[in-house]
Order: C-alpha cells, then structure tokens, then sequence
C-alpha cells in the first residue's frame, strides 16, 4: 500500500484535524463530513489518521474483531466469545480499522457475501465478509460521497443507524456487528448530499485552500518534500505523530472522568434553540464534542471555551435550510455564537485557527 | 469540424452563431481572428507540453487538449506517442466505459473455464505505467471522473467488486481530449484539476504543424533518467505558489503540478535544479489556463507593465532566456521566439541571480503573459460584474448517472423487458455446481461446464427514473427585470434546496438588451447557484428570440445527457428585438415565435409564465408555438413560482 502522508504534516485546517481527533477519541460523536473545494488536502487528511490511532483490543479468532469487554455485543455463533459463553476469552491487540470504500464498489463487497471462489471449487456455502466487516470498531470512509450509489447509501445509512448489518443474498442468512464512524469527503460542487445522510454525520467541516501565501507555501513545500522521499519524510514527521496518537490515547483515558457541568449543558440547549435546530442531536453531539474537546485539552470539564470550539462543526449541517438566507450556515452559527457569548461580556476565549 | 462530431454540432449551429456574434462573448471564431498569426506559436508550445509531459506522464497527470478531432489533435497524438518510450503504447478509455471494465471483476470466460473465481484487471489497472486517452471528456459523467481522479491520487486501483478485493498499482498519464462546443459542456472538474498541462488547439490550421517536431525520443529519455535527481529552490517553489495564488488560482494542486512541470522541464533542458525559465513555462502551461482572476495591480515600481499585457497578449510569449549551454544539441528552440517588449527587459537585467521576489515577478509576468485574449476579457468581466466562483474550467458540471443504471438484482426469468443479470445469474449458480455434476453422465462431474438451471436466473434491476433538467428563460428586461429576476432567483434556490432527493437539476439563461446569457448552466448544486447568482444584471430592450433559443440549446444538451428538460419562459412576451440585434418589432415577433416553435418541435415541455399586470394575447401565442402551457402569474413571487414550476413537472 502507498506511504499515507503523515497527519502532524498537514498545515493549517485546524478545524478538520480537530474533528477527525474528536471522532477518534470518542467515536460516538458520530462520522465526520468534509465537504469542501479540491485540493484541500480532504483525503489527504482521512487517510493519515489510520497511522494515529492507538491500538485496541479484540477477541482472538473473532472475524469480525469483537471487543472483549462488551458482552451484549452480537456476533455470530463462531465467535469465541460466544462460545465462551461469558468468561474470558483470549484477546490480542489489533490496528484500529480505517477502510476506504472506493466509488466503484459493488454491494456484494459492501455488504459481504457468498464467497464465490469457495462455493466453485468446495461446494460450500461460506460468507465472505465485505467493506463493512472490515471497518468495524474503526472508520469507513468514502471520498466523493456525493457521488455514491443511492443503493450504497441505503445501506450505509441502515447499518450505521442499527449497527449491525444484515445479509440475506445467495441463501446466506447472516448477522454481524459493524459499528462504524464514516467519515465523507467530497465537493459540494458536484452535487448535494441526501438529508438523510447528512443527518448521519455528527460532525460537518467545510474546508477552503488556505488563502495566506506563507501557509500555502508551506503547504506546497512539505508536499513536495514529501514526494522526493516519502520514508525520510515519514520519519521527520514521526514524532509528532506519536505525540498526537498519545494524546489520543490519553483523552480517551480521561473521557469517562471528563465532567460536563449543568451550565455547560444550558448552554449548549441555548445555542441549539437560538439556532432552531431539528431535535436533540444537535445538543447531544454539542455535548459530546466537547467533551472530548475538554479531554483533549486534559481539562477537567467542559467550558464555553470548548463549546465555542466545537460549535460550528456539530451544528452547522443541522440548521433548517433557509435558501433565501444569504448567509452561508457557519455564518448563522457564528452569528448565534457571538450574540450568545458576547452578549455577557465573554472576552478572549480561544479560537480555533480555522477563522483565518 | 472535419469529425463526425463536428457534423453534429453544427446541426445547429447557425442561429447560435447568430446570437454569439451580437454578445460578442469570445467564441472559437474570435479567438481564432484575434491570434491568427500566432497559431504556429501555439503548436510549438503545445509540442514543448509534449515533450514535458512524455518526460514523466505519471507526475504530472496529464494533458487536457482542448481540440476537436482532427489532423492536428492526431499529429499531436502521434508525435506524442512516438516519444513515450516504455511508457507507451497509448490506451483509449471509452467514455461510457462501466465499472467492470474500467476497475475491474469477474472474468467470465475465465471463471467458467477453469471452475474457479478469475479477476479480470480493469483497464485502470490495465493502464499502469501507460498513457491513457479519453476522447470527449466534456461528457464524462462525475463518477467515472471520480473514479479515474481516486486513482490518480493514490497510485493504484482499489478493485472491491464482484468477490475480489485487491489493490493493483496503476500509475499513468492521461490525454483529456475536451471537445466541447461552448462554454456549457466542459470536462468534470476532478479530472480537470489532477491534469497539469492544459493545451488548446482549436485555433491551430492543420498546415501550421507540418514540419514542427517535438524533441526526440532520445532527448526525452534521457531526461526521464535526469528527472529523479532535479530538484527545486524554496525560491521555486515560493514563486509558482504566489504566482498561483495572484491569479485566484485556488486549489493547491495547481502549484504542485507546475511544480512537477517546471522539474520536467529542467530535465529535458539537461539541468538539475530548476532555474527560472523552467518555472517560466510550468507557470505558463499550468497556471495560466487555471487563472480565475487578473492578477492585483503590482506596486508602483512597475506602473507600466500592466498595460501591454492587457492589450496586446495575443501571444503566449515566454521570456526569452534558454539557458544556452543546457539547450539540448537538437531542435527548434522549445518556446516561441522572444517577444522584446518592456516586461521582459526590465525582468531580465539580474538574471545571473534573481532575488526571490524578483523571481516571483518574473514567473508572474510570464503566466500572466500568457492570458488568452478571450479568457482575458471572461476574468475580467467577472471581477466586474458578479462574482463566480469557478471561473470557466475549475467548476465543471455536475453531471449524473446515465439511464437505467442497475441497483440491484431480482430472481425472475428473463424476457424481452427484463435483462437477464449474467454474473448474478452464474454467482446464483455457482454453489451448487458439485452437487448438480454428479447428477450428470461423465465422470464425476460436467467437464468443466456450468449448469444453470431457472432458478438460478437473475434479473437487473434498473433505475428508469431520468432526471429533469429545468432551463429557466427570463426576461430580464425593462424595468420589472429585477424583481422579476430575484423572484426567478428564489424559485431557483427553493426548487435546488428541494430537489436534491431527486437530484434534478436547474438552469437559468436571462436576456435583455441585445442578447440572451446563461447565467446559471445546469446544476444541482445550491452552491454553486448562489454562487452565480450573487447579482443579476436587467434593463434593456427585449430580446425574446435570443433568449429562447440560448434555452433550446440547453434544453438540447440536457436531451442528450439522457435528461428530461423542462424550459420555463418568464416573459411578458412582448418582443422587441430581432435575431440580428434589429428592433423592428415585426422581425422581432416572427423571430420569437420561430424560436418558440423549434422548441416544439424538438418535443421540449414548456411552461410560459406571463409575468405582465395582464394577461397578453402575445404571450398566449408565443406559449401556443411553443406547444407549452400558458399561466398567467402577474405578482409571481419565489415560491408561487418554485409551486408553478413543480406542478408544471409532474404533469410530465
């Protein structure tokens, strides 16, 4: 496989590498969408997180790389872990999946099925897991998202809803676990993504080139240097990447402990109402984001500094469209932010660097 | 317009001919007067490209040659081809190529032979270390465009289909042969952007290229092995990205290429750094033709460099330096003959060793050099008037899946209606091939044939549901036009911000004064549409006939993507100008009313909206040629009208 470009070597679009970091810490703050002009390093970014992502630990033997410690977890009957019947079971550390899911891909590969090259020489009918499979407990991710089949998305959007995925093709009958973060990718120029699908991603980026010539060229530099010698380069960046994976490590240590105060959630729900979002989501991943936003920080507990980060990403996608409205909708989100937070005063509370 | 293509386009060609003429909106014909002299120019730079990118296909991605087919377009191809070495031979991708043969999957022939589950390699993976040629790329759906792009990226194919998982390399160079009539079609903008070299050749008589002859074989490989050594100066590196960036070129790929474009050059020149007429040229071939504004005005030092360019830059002119003593022993020098005019030399003096600034003056001077005449006056109209985000090439259209694509499978027997699904027909079959041999007479088992029994038959499932295509045509004259025109503004956003389940798409052409305009091509994108329609012109006499005809034309090409077009005139139907620009309301009239029934009788669905105070007998006649529907709506606002417009589609 080709040398990914090291995640710690991307300048500028802090915002992205921060949601990517947040999904990473804590998974359950839904996939991440970034959507954005090409050549903005989008796939770029997707594709160099696989390399920070701590180990995990999963059943031995298990197809499917079940995690030892969630006995509710479903799998199929050759699973060791329900043959141990609830006792422990052997486990060994794993690479946490990234698995990208190309454009071209049949369903069969989605979803697993038949495996063909055993039924013509053997006679047997045997499942043959697909993309799905594969991305469980980890990220799947699909560059031009936009562009994807609506049968593929149908899917997609079944089994991230449900977590589990179910296939009953070719006279297989067969039910496996694929929880998953999907991360998207695409341009918003070829098209818009169906609601319901936007709806799965808890955290929606818009990135944009870099408009500082000294980022830009930087930018041009490290790429460059890069595709003179991408070993040597690895190594360069090497360090700061095992920072970034140990501080990845530790947040999701601390995450459990990370407090989120009664203030912190009034205003979250402030923010949310001010803005007319649909339903709770909006709120829970808020919530969720900032927390890990916290734990990243290894804070205590959740401040407006933290919600001030995350607030754009986790809401823009769920504004009620308004096309009359000339505003983009991080505009509308920004508007609230300051109306809200400045409206008491609130001075000098970190940025994230995206506002550049 | 010697191609087959070239008879259907100019089907019709003759009133579109006849309204360009009046926009002035720099067309083929313009081009071709305003640089006439220079086409030899033109030829060797487009040779020179090929040399650069025969020196490394891969790095640089490719070439999008603007070119119908042709004696030129083939001698360019053929002279490319004879230098490619062991990067040959080129392969041609077909356009409608599906994802079996493009990616790759199951080899029937091959399965059923052996008894065994055989990949067949796609013809990505098929194209590793090759060159690849799409011809008509302006039609190329995004999906393949995206696909093809993916690969590109990574270097290699990810083949997840029909049981297989691999990856295989595929590294390549690719032709883009864009052969857009106008404006309207262009090359999907993934693609577009991962090709560093744009070259244009439609202004190129044929008998301007004999003679001419790229660098040898030899030279090029030579420089293939000189290229893994060549590097580039921070200073190099600065210069193209602030070039890039002055010319609003905004994605960061474009300076990586010319990047890579500059170090080929250098190569073939026989040097290992790259010195300043290599970033000259990469500046040139790549950035240029990815401009989406003029440069800002440079400080006062150099008051007088603007105004040549802006003038008279109907030569792609390079600055002179050839770096003598590098200049490989053969052939014409790469660029066209130095062009003594007061940017060069006041450029030139310190060649020896430019300062880093200087250099990024320089390697702008030379992009910007080498505007086109017609690009020139799009960018700067643009900045003048309405903002667009992607000017010309960068945003390509959003162009969907083709007809019945196929979403699934069922178990059925085939018939004339329902096409028979063979892979799952044989993967269906397939399992139970042991069993079934042995009930066969041979020995043990069917000699290596499949049986296939009814119950294995299986059924595509395909997608018929086409796509609409609604052309808006409103008149944006007078002085109702700009309410007029905000309402239609509206009823454009309500209607993209709704249809993206249905991923229908939205077109608007306004006329006014003198001619018709689209100001919005199709698209599906509530981006891109708030975009283009930032500000609207309006005011001026009443050019029906233009106007509806700019929207046959839309409706045409939309009838050919595989789209239904729906073409909805907002007028009062009061005509006052001609086809030619003359006001005579007669001509006007009947030109308006022959316009109205060619859109009948191309078979396009029609809705007239009258947008006066009352209801006009003009209007009612003009919607009767147009075999369209007639509706009054004299306060039409947006979502009375985005209404109009839906109920108009489901009647269809």
């Amino acid at each position: 496989m080709a040398v990914a470009y090291p995640f710690s070597a991307i300048a500028g679009q802090e915002e992205m590498k921060l949601a990517l970091t947040i999904a990473a810490v804590d998974p359950s703050v839904g996939g991440v969408l970034i959507f954005g002009d090409r050549g903005t390093g989008k796939s770029t970014a997707v594709r160099g997180l696989a390399s920070l992502l701590p180990k995990m630990q999963a059943v031995e033997g298990c197809r499917y790389g079940c995690a030892p410690d969630r006995d509710t977890e479903l799998c199929e009957p050759g699973c060791p872990k329900m043959q141990a019947g609830g006792g422990a079971v052997p486990t060994h550390e794993t690479e946490v999946p990234v698995v990208d899911l190309p454009l071209g891909a049949s369903e069969d590969r989605v979803v697993g099925a038949l495996d063909l090259e055993r039924a013509l020489s053997h006679g047997e009918k045997h499942f043959e897991p697909g993309l799905l499979a594969r991305a469980h407990r980890g990220f799947l991710y699909i560059d031009e998202v936009n562009l994807l089949e609506d049968h593929l998305v149908d899917v997609l959007l079944d089994v991230a809803a449900s977590g589990e995925n179910v296939v009953e093709r070719e006279g297989l009958s067969v039910r496996h676990p694929a929880r998953f973060v999907l991360v998207g990718s695409g341009n918003p120029e070829e098209g818009e993504l169906r609601p319901q699908l936007l709806d799965r991603f808890g955290l929606s980026l818009e990135v944009e080139t870099p408009t500082d010539l000294d980022t830009r060229i930087e930018v041009v530099r490290r790429r460059d240097a890069f595709d003179r010698d991408k070993q040597g380069f690895n190594k360069v960046w090497q360090d700061a990447d095992d920072r970034l994976r140990q501080t990845i490590l530790e947040a999701k240590q601390r995450l459990p402990e990370t407090q989120v105060p009664d203030a912190a959630l009034r205003r979250a729900s402030e923010i949310c109402i001010q803005l007319g979002t649909d339903g709770l989501r909006g709120e829970l991943t808020l919530m969720r984001a900032a927390r890990a936003a916290a734990a990243i920080d290894g804070d205590p507990e959740v401040t407006d500094t933290h919600l001030k980060r995350v607030a754009r990403m986790a809401l823009r996608h769920r504004l009620r469209r308004d096309p009359l409205d000339e505003a983009g909708s991080t505009t509308r989100v920004e508007r609230v932010l300051s109306e809200i937070f400045d409206a008491e005063g609130e001075a000098g509370t970190a940025r994230s660097g995206e506002a550049a | 317009m010697d191609s087959v293509f070239g008879q259907a386009e100019t089907g019709r060609a003759p009133p579109q001919a006849d309204i360009r003429a009046g926009t002035g909106s720099g067309t083929v014909a313009d081009a071709r007067a305003e640089q006439g002299q220079s086409a030899s120019a033109v030829w060797r730079d487009a040779l020179l490209a090929l040399a650069i990118f025969a020196v490394d296909p891969a790095g640089i991605g490719g070439v999008l040659l603007r070119a119908r087919a042709g004696p030129v377009r083939q001698r360019w191809i053929d002279q490319l081809k004879d230098r490619l070495g062991d990067f040959g031979p080129v392969r041609k991708i077909p356009l409608n190529v599906s994802d079996d043969r493009l990616i790759g999957g199951l080899d029937l022939a091959a399965t059923l032979q052996t008894g065994k589950p055989v990949a067949s390699r796609g013809l990505l993976a098929e194209a590793d270390g090759k060159v690849m040629q799409v011809a008509m790329a302006e039609r190329m759906d995004a999906g393949t465009a995206a696909r093809i792009a993916s690969v590109m990226d990574h270097g290699a194919v990810r083949v997840e289909r029909e049981g297989f998982a691999q990856t295989l390399p595929s590294r390549f160079g690719l032709i883009a042969c864009d052969e857009g009539a106008e404006d309207a079609e262009q090359p999907p903008g993934a693609l577009a952007e991962r090709l560093a070299i744009q070259i244009d050749l439609s202004s190129v008589p044929p008998h301007d290229t004999e003679g001419e002859q790229a660098k040898r074989a030899r030279a090029i490989r030579l420089a293939r092995q000189r290229l893994t050594q060549v590097t580039a100066s921070d200073e190099i590196l600065t210069a193209l990205t602030s070039t890039a960036q002055a010319l609003g070129v905004h994605s960061l790929r474009a300076p990586l290429l010319a990047l890579k474009v500059a170090k080929a050059h250098a190569a073939l020149n026989g040097v290992d750094d790259v010195r300043q007429d290599d970033a000259q040229v990469a500046a040139r071939m790549v950035l240029t033709p990815r401009a989406t504004q003029l440069p800002p005005a440079p400080e006062q030092d150099e008051p007088e460099q603007q105004e040549p360019q802006e003038q008279d830059q109907e030569e792609p002119e390079d600055n002179q330096q050839q770096e003598p003593e590098a200049q490989d022993q053969q052939d014409q020098p790469p660029e066209p003959p130095p062009q003594d005019d007061d940017t060069g030399s006041d450029d030139e003096d310190d060649q020896d060793a430019p300062s880093a600034e200087e250099l990024a003056e320089t390697v702008l001077a030379a992009a910007q050099s080498a505007l086109q005449p017609g690009q020139l006056e799009r960018l700067r109209d643009q900045m003048g008037r309405r903002e667009q985000g992607a000017a010309g090439r960068a945003g390509a259209l959003a162009k969907s899946r083709t007809r019945g694509r196929q979403v699934g499978t069922f178990r059925g027997e085939p018939s004339g209606q329902n096409k028979l699904d063979v892979m799952a027909t044989l993967r269906a079959a397939a399992p139970w091939q042991p069993l079934r041999g042995r009930g066969l007479p041979g020995k043990g088992g069917t000699g290596g044939k499949l049986v296939v029994q009814p119950e294995d038959f299986r059924i595509k499932r395909l997608k018929h549901k086409t796509e609409t295509a609604t052309i808006f045509c409103v008149d944006a004259s007078g002085s109702s036009a700009l309410h007029r025109l905000a309402e239609t503004k509206g009823a454009i956003e309500l209607l993209l911000a709704d249809c993206y389940v249905r991923r229908d798409k939205v077109a608007l052409v306004a006329f006014r004064g003198m001619a018709a305009e689209v100001l919005l091509p199709p698209t599906r994108s509530l981006t891109r549409a708030k975009r283009s329609l930032a500000s609207l012109p309006g005011g001026g006499g009443t050019p029906l006939a233009a106007g509806l005809n700019e929207a046959w034309v839309l409706a045409d090409h939309a009838n050919r993507r595989g789209e239904t077009p729906v073409v909805i005139l907002m007028t009062d139907g009061r005509a006052n100008v001609a086809y030619d620009g003359g006001t005579d309301r007669t001509q006007a009239k009947s030109d308006a009313q022959a316009a109205a029934r060619r859109l009948r009788a191309t078979g396009i669905t029609a809705l007239l909206i009258d947008t006066s105070p009352r209801p006009r007998q003009s209007a009612r006649e003009l919607a009767g040629a147009m075999g369209g529907h007639y509706l009054p709506l004299p306060h039409a606002d947006a979502s009375a009208l985005s209404q109009a417009v839906k109920t108009a589609e489901k009647s269809l």
